[in-house]
């Protein structure tokens, strides 16, 4: 994944649920990053799972029913 | 002289290498606030408390790992649960047996509003789960009780007593796991536990400073949190959080302290727990055969077979007071005991022993066999005067 990728990301309650989620990812090989939450988003906590927008129904398969996630958001 | 320590109840002592690498590690190359900033080292924190919470989930076999709340110890996340959870009007059952973390929160609570029944155990510090039952009330909230006792260490039927709070429905179950988390199985779906408080620095094998609290899904919502603040997460909101585990876990953690608690619990994990209660139950055997030796000279108290105690055994010598013969063992011989009450008085009182309260040895996985001859040896001795 390169910075110019088109990418979603995924935004949490915490930053505990965040890194859980990122070990889940990660865990089903698909490339994934924390980044701080982008300014034109607003999200409870601080930092979000960047993803490449191709991978976007891998990462929603992944967390769904392990973990709760507020929403996926295409940038 | 060799220092000998056999206070490991108290506290376990020497920790893993891999408990103060972890901790140097953390605070040498990371060192940020966990799930506050956003930049890598805060990140990289946050994964070392979440690694931590992973290995506790596995140990204690909770699904959720974020239904693990981190405290300073044992205490606190007692008092989490009790004081959040018991109302005016709610009544409560706990035993004689229980260590002042849990009884003096309830005699606070009973102050306020809440009944308190404190079932009676046996003179070796055994627990009749039907007294339990027979204790059971209408308006019973909670049956509050240490997994094993720290006076006598015996063993309580808590997966017995799981399978009757887990027919009343309504009915929680919070286990004081301070002496067993790591020493023992402990299966919270297997004992119906709803409430587990643990502490780090004894059998996990982490520093003193750390601690938790896991809770059952759901129970949170009936919890009300013992502090608030400043979470890193709603930083827009001024009320606090209602999920897990940010309610809870109010202020910046004790991150080295949990990079240690993470590397100690994964240690006993590698171990097996299997392993390491085999050992150390095999060492209590050894040093309860030696007093078998002197049993005309010396009182033990709790269960007479190693296997339904920790490795923990409280004693008295004729007419040699716990404090003298504590500073003989520290002095003459350099083996670290604790003598009196051990914060327990109730348990004391059951078992015949208070005021004066009794010699505590209890092991850990750090000694030997050589630790347990030379114990007995010391005591020979001084009885010999
Ligand atoms: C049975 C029991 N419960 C609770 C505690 C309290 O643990 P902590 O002092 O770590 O809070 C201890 C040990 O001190 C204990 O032995």
């Amino acid at each position: 994944m390169t910075r110019e990728d088109p990418f979603g990301v995924v935004l949490f309650e915490s930053v505990s649920h965040a890194l859980r989620a990122e070990k889940i990812i990660k865990a089903e090989n698909i490339p994934c990053k924390l980044i701080p939450v982008p300014r034109q988003l607003s999200s409870d906590c601080g930092i979000c799972l960047r993803f490449s927008t191709l991978h976007k129904e891998q990462v929603e398969s992944a967390l769904a029913g392990k973990l709760d996630f507020f929403e996926v958001a295409l940038l | 002289m060799e220092v000998v320590y056999l206070d490991n109840a108290a506290t376990s002592f020497p920790k893993p290498e891999a408990t103060l690498e972890a901790m140097m590690r953390y605070q040498r190359a990371i060192g940020g606030s966990p799930g506050r900033s956003g930049h890598r080292l805060s990140i990289e924190a946050g994964r070392v408390v979440l690694d931590t919470r992973d290995t506790l989930a596995r140990l204690f076999n909770v699904e959720d790992p974020l239904r693990i709340v981190f405290t300073k110890n044992a205490t606190e996340a007692l008092n989490i649960a009790l004081i959040g959870l018991l109302r005016p009007g709610d009544h409560a059952i706990t035993t004689g047996m229980e260590h002042n973390a849990v009884m003096r929160p309830l005699r606070f609570l009973a102050s306020r509003g809440v009944e308190l029944s404190v079932v009676p155990c046996s003179d070796r510090g055994e627990l009749d789960p039907e007294d339990i039952r027979a204790a059971f009330r209408t308006n019973t909230r909670a049956v509050v009780l240490t997994h094993a006792s720290n006076v006598t260490g015996t063993i309580m039927p808590v997966q017995e007593i799981g399978v009757l709070t887990r027919e009343r429905g309504d009915m929680v179950l919070c286990v004081d796991a301070a002496q067993t988390a790591g020493a023992l199985p402990v299966d919270v779906e297997a004992m119906a536990v709803d409430l587990l408080a643990f502490t780090g620095h004894k059998s996990l094998y982490g520093p003193q400073g750390t601690g938790g609290l896991y809770i059952r899904k759901g129970l949170d919502e009936k919890i009300a949190p013992l502090m608030r603040g400043g979470t890193g997460s709603r930083s827009e909101f001024e009320d606090q959080p209602d999920f897990m585990p940010d309610k809870y876990e109010s202020g910046t953690p004790n991150t080295i302290g949990l990079a240690g608690l993470g590397a100690g619990a994964a240690f006993i994990l590698e171990q097996g727990v299997e392993a390491v209660r085999e050992k150390e139950e095999a060492l209590t055997r050894r040093f309860l055969h030696h007093l078998q030796d002197l049993r005309g000279d010396v009182t033990v108290y709790g269960p007479p077979a190693a296997q339904k105690r920790i490795p923990l055994i409280s004693f008295n010598l004729r007419d040699i007071t716990p404090s003298d013969a504590a500073l003989y063992l520290d002095e003459q011989w350099g083996i670290m005991c604790r003598p009196g009450l051990h914060c327990a008085p109730a348990a004391h009182r059951t078992i015949g022993t208070f005021p004066q309260g009794t010699v505590r040895f209890s092991f850990g996985f750090f000694n030997t066999e050589e630790h347990v001859d030379l114990a007995a040896e010391a005591l020979r001795r001084l009885l010999r005067g």
